[in-house]
C-alpha cells in the first residue's frame, strides 16, 4: 500500500487539516472519538470474555461465550437440532436464488420458473417432508424463518403489484379507483397494525376449513401489504416510459396485455429495478416486526436467546450478533443496487 | 369595432357538452360489465369475511359495534397527557394512546428534522473524518432494523444508573434508569385562559404575517412588527395577570429526582431510536437535495458578489427544497407510522392501548378499524399539510 502514498498524504493532510476551521472539526471530531471508542474498545476485547460458561462472565466485559453457546439458538431457534441441515440448506437455496437474480446474466424465463420452485423446495425443507415428524411452522425460526418470509412476501407480492400499478395507471375507472383506494389504505397503515390483523381479524374472517397457522397468515397480510408499496414503485416505472411506446405497440396491431407484456413491463422493470431492490432491503428490515406477534425470526430469537435462564441477560451480545448479520445483508444489498443502477444507466442495451 | 363581425359569422356549432351521465360513462371506461362484475365479486368477498367474523363473534357472544368505547376498561396505562385511572372509559384510554402517539411523532419529526440536517450538512463536510464518521454512521442505522434499535435503546435506558449516582450533564440532565430528567417552563398561577390567549396571540401573530405575504407587503420591518406585537400583548397580559413563567430544574432529592420534566425511559428509548433512524435518513436526502444543486450556481453567485451565508439562503435552499420537501414528507409519514414499534417496549401508544383493548374485549374488528381509520387520517392531514408546504416551494421556483 505504499504505492499511492505521497497522494495519500496530501489528500489526507488538505482533508484533515486544510484549512484552519478543518482542523478544528478534526481535533472536535476526535476528541469525540476518544470518549467513545476506547470504552467501547474495553468493553468488547480487555474486558471480554471469550470462552467459558455464563458464571466466567462479568458485568464490565463482553461475554462472547455467549454468543458461541447460542448462536445455533439464535440462527436457527428451536428448529429440531438433528435436522438443523434442513434450515442450513434453506439459507444455501434462497442466498443462492438471491445471488442469481442479483446478476444480470441470469435475467430471463428460467430465472422466473426457479423463483416458485425453489420457495416450494425451501418450504418442504422446513417442513420436515420425508421425516417421520412433519415441523410445525411455530418451531421454524431465526434467519431462515427471516429468509423465507421475505422471500415468499416479496415474490409473491411482485405479481400483485404489477396489476396493482397497471390498474392504477388504467383508463378503467372503476378498476382504477380500487386500485388507489387499495394502495393509499396499505400505505397509510403501520405494518403493526397488519400484523394484528393478520392475527386477530384473519383467524375469524376465514371460514373454518380454511384455518392458516400463525406464520401462515402472517404471510398472506404482508404479502398483501407490500404488493401496494412495490406498486407504486413500478407505477413510478409506467410512468417513464413514453406514450409513443404504446401508440407505436397498438399501431402493430397488439392488444393491451401484449402491448403491457412484450413493450411496456420489460421497459419499466429495467427502470425500477434499483427501486426495487431497495425496497426489498426495507423489507427485510421489516421482516423483525414479526416479533411483535411472537414469531420466532431472527430478532426474536436472539432476544429470546437472552433470556435463557442459564445465560440471562446478555442481550447486548444477542442484539450485537444480530445487528452484523442485518448490516452485512443490507449493506451489501445497498452497494449492489448503486452498483446496478450505474450499469442500468450506463449500458442498458443488453437483453 | 368592425373587425368583430368578422369574428361573429366564424362561429360554428362545436360537439354537444357531453352531459354528466357522459362524463361518468367517459369515467368510467371501456369493458363496463366487467368492471362491475369484479368489483361485485370483491364486495361479495368483503361481505362474505364479515358476515363470518360477525358469525365468529355471535358464537363467543361478543356484540358488534362501538358500543364498548363507553364501558370502562381495567387496566392502567404507563403514562398519559390527560388524566387516567383503571375504570375510566375505553375512548379515554383510546385517546390517551393517541395524544402518546402525536405526541412522540410530533417530537420525533421535529428533532429528526433538525438533527437530520446537522448530520446532512456535517456529511458535506470537506474534513473527511467528519465526512467518514457521518457516512458511518448512516449506514449502520440505515441498515439495521428499527426495531433492533429500538431494544437497544431500550436496554440501554434500563441499564443507566439509578438517579442517586446518575450523572448530571449541565446541572440539569439526569439521565436515570427511572427516566430522562430535564428541565422544564411551566406557567404558575396561570389560569387556563392565559393559554387560550397564548393560543390566539400565536394564531393572530401567523394570520398577521400570512395576510402581509399575501398582499405582497411582508418586509423586515412588518415581518418582525408582526412578531413582536402579539409576544409584546401577551408579556403585558402576564404581567397583570400575577401568572409568571417558571423554570424548573430537576434536582436530587433523596433517592429520586424532584422537579422538571420526566421522560419515561420507555418514551426516552422511542424517541431516540426514532430520531436517530430518521435524522439519518433525513440526513440523505438533506444530502441529495444540497448536492442536486450545481456546482455552477455556486459559482454564478458568488460572481454576482453574494456572500456563502447568502448563497445558501437565496440560491441553494429554494432549490434544494424542491427536492427535499417530497421526500422529507415521506420520511415524516413512516416516522409517524413506525412510532406503532412502542407496542413492542411497553411504550402505551396507540397501537398498545388498541391491542390491549382489543385482547381484554374481544372487539378486535372495532379496535383495529379505529387504529386504521387513525393512522389513516393521521397520514393523509400530514400529507396534505406537507403538499401546501411543497406547493409553495415548488411554485417559487417556478414563478421567479
Amino acid at each position: 500500500m505504499t504505492i499511492a502514498s505521497p497522494r495519500l498524504v496530501q489528500t489526507l493532510r488538505t482533508g484533515l487539516f486544510g484549512t484552519r476551521a478543518n482542523t478544528l472539526i478534526t481535533v472536535a471530531t476526535l476528541l469525540l472519538l476518544s470518549q467513545i471508542l476506547p470504552p467501547l474498545f474495553r468493553w468488547a476485547v480487555l474486558d471480554a470474555t471469550f470462552v467459558g460458561d455464563a458464571t466466567a462472565c462479568t458485568r464490565e466485559g463482553a461475554c462472547w461465550a455467549f454468543v458461541t453457546a447460542k448462536l445455533r439458538f439464535i440462527l436457527f431457534a428451536f428448529y429440531p437440532t438433528e435436522l438443523i441441515w434442513r434450515p442450513a440448506l434453506v439459507i444455501l437455496l434462497l442466498a443462492a436464488i438471491l445471488t442469481a437474480s442479483a446478476l444480470p446474466r441470469f435475467w430471463g424465463r428460467p430465472l422466473l420458473v426457479a423463483w416458485p420452485i425453489t420457495i416450494l423446495a425451501c418450504w418442504l425443507l422446513m417442513q420436515g417432508t420425508f421425516t417421520s415428524t412433519p415441523i410445525a411452522s411455530n418451531q421454524w425460526g431465526g434467519l431462515p424463518m427471516t429468509l423465507f418470509v421475505w422471500a415468499v412476501c416479496f415474490a409473491a407480492a411482485t405479481p400483485i403489484a404489477m396489476l396493482l400499478a397497471l390498474a392504477r395507471r388504467s383508463t378503467l375507472g372503476g378498476i382504477r379507483t380500487f386500485s388507489v383506494l387499495y394502495i393509499e389504505l396499505m400505505r397509510g397503515t403501520p405494518m403493526v397494525g397488519i400484523l394484528y390483523v393478520a392475527m386477530l381479524i384473519l383467524p375469524m374472517a376465514l371460514p373454518d376449513a380454511l384455518s392458516l397457522d400463525k406464520m401462515l397468515r402472517a404471510i398472506v397480510m404482508i404479502t398483501l401489504f407490500w404488493a401496494a408499496y412495490i406498486a407504486e414503485v413500478i407505477r413510478a416505472g409506467l410512468q417513464a416510459i413514453p406514450t409513443g411506446q404504446r401508440e407505436a405497440a397498438t399501431a402493430l396491431g397488439l392488444g393491451y396485455w401484449r402491448t403491457q407484456r412484450l413493450v411496456i413491463l420489460p421497459q419499466a422493470f429495467r427502470i425500477v429495478i434499483p427501486g426495487m431492490v431497495n425496497l426489498a432491503i426495507g423489507f427485510l428490515l421489516a421482516t423483525s416486526l414479526l416479533a411483535v406477534i411472537g414469531i420466532f425470526d431472527l430478532l426474536n430469537a436472539a432476544r429470546a436467546s437472552a433470556a435463557d435462564p442459564q445465560w440471562l441477560g446478555f442481550y447486548n451480545e444477542a442484539y450485537l450478533v444480530v445487528a452484523i448479520l442485518y448490516f452485512v445483508i443490507c449493506f451489501g444489498a445497498s452497494r449492489y443496487s448503486r452498483w446496478l443502477e450505474k450499469r442500468l444507466a450506463s449500458g442498458g442495451k443488453h437483453s | 369595432m368592425s373587425d368583430r363581425r368578422v369574428f361573429r359569422t366564424a362561429i360554428v356549432p362545436g360537439p354537444p357538452r357531453p352531459d354528466t351521465f357522459g362524463k361518468i360513462r367517459a369515467w368510467w371506461g371501456g369493458w363496463p360489465i366487467g368492471q362491475l362484475a369484479f368489483l361485485a365479486a370483491l364486495a361479495f368477498l368483503g361481505w362474505l369475511f364479515v358476515s363470518n367474523v360477525l358469525g365468529t363473534m355471535a358464537r363467543v357472544g361478543i356484540l358488534p359495534g362501538f358500543g364498548f368505547l363507553s364501558s370502562s376498561a381495567n387496566f392502567e396505562i404507563g403514562e398519559s397527557a390527560i388524566a387516567f385511572r383503571a375504570g375510566d372509559t375505553y375512548l379515554r384510554a383510546i385517546t390517551a394512546g393517541l395524544i402518546n402517539t402525536l405526541k412522540v411523532s410530533l417530537l420525533g419529526c421535529v428533532l429528526a428534522t433538525i438533527l437530520g440536517v446537522v448530520i446532512g450538512v456535517a456529511g458535506l463536510s470537506r474534513n473527511l473524518l467528519l465526512s467518514g464518521l457521518v457516512r458511518w454512521f448512516i449506514e449502520i442505522t440505515r441498515n439495521t432494523p428499527l426495531l433492533l434499535q429500538l431494544f437497544f435503546w431500550m436496554a440501554l435506558a434500563k441499564a443507566l444508573p439509578a438517579p442517586r449516582q446518575a450523572p448530571a450533564l449541565f446541572d440539569a440532565i439526569f439521565l436515570t434508569n427511572r427516566g430522562v430528567f430535564i428541565p422544564s417552563l411551566s406557567l404558575e398561577g396561570a389560569p387556563f385562559g392565559i393559554l387560550a390567549v397564548f393560543a390566539l396571540a400565536g394564531a393572530l401573530g401567523g394570520a398577521l404575517l400570512l395576510a402581509l405575504r399575501l398582499s405582497g407587503r411582508l418586509t423586515r420591518g412588518t415581518g418582525i412588527a408582526a412578531v413582536v406585537l402579539p409576544i409584546a400583548a401577551i408579556l403585558i397580559l402576564l404581567a397583570f395577570s400575577g401568572a409568571r413563567p417558571v423554570a424548573q430544574v430537576p434536582a436530587l432529592a433523596g433517592f429520586n429526582i424532584r422537579g422538571g420534566l420526566n421522560l419515561s425511559p420507555e418514551f426516552a428509548a422511542l424517541l431516540t431510536g426514532l430520531v436517530v433512524k430518521f435524522s439519518a435518513l433525513i440526513a440523505e436526502i438533506v444530502r441529495a437535495g444540497i448536492q442536486s444543486v450545481g456546482a455552477g450556481q455556486w459559482e454564478a453567485a458568488r460572481a454576482l458578489g453574494l456572500h456563502d451565508g447568502q448563497i445558501i439562503r437565496l440560491v441553494v435552499l429554494p432549490q434544494a427544497l424542491r427536492v427535499i420537501t417530497p421526500l422529507t414528507t415521506s420520511s415524516y409519514l413512516d416516522l409517524t407510522k413506525d412510532s406503532s414499534l412502542a407496542v413492542a417496549i411497553g411504550f402505551p401508544d396507540l397501537v398498545s392501548i388498541i391491542n390491549t383493548t382489543a385482547n381484554t374485549t374481544g372487539q378486535s374488528m372495532e379496535a383495529l378499524i379505529i387504529l386504521i381509520g387513525a393512522f389513516l387520517t393521521i397520514n393523509l392531514a400530514l400529507s396534505a399539510l406537507m403538499n401546501v408546504y411543497n406547493n409553495r416551494v415548488a411554485l417559487r421556483g417556478s414563478s421567479r
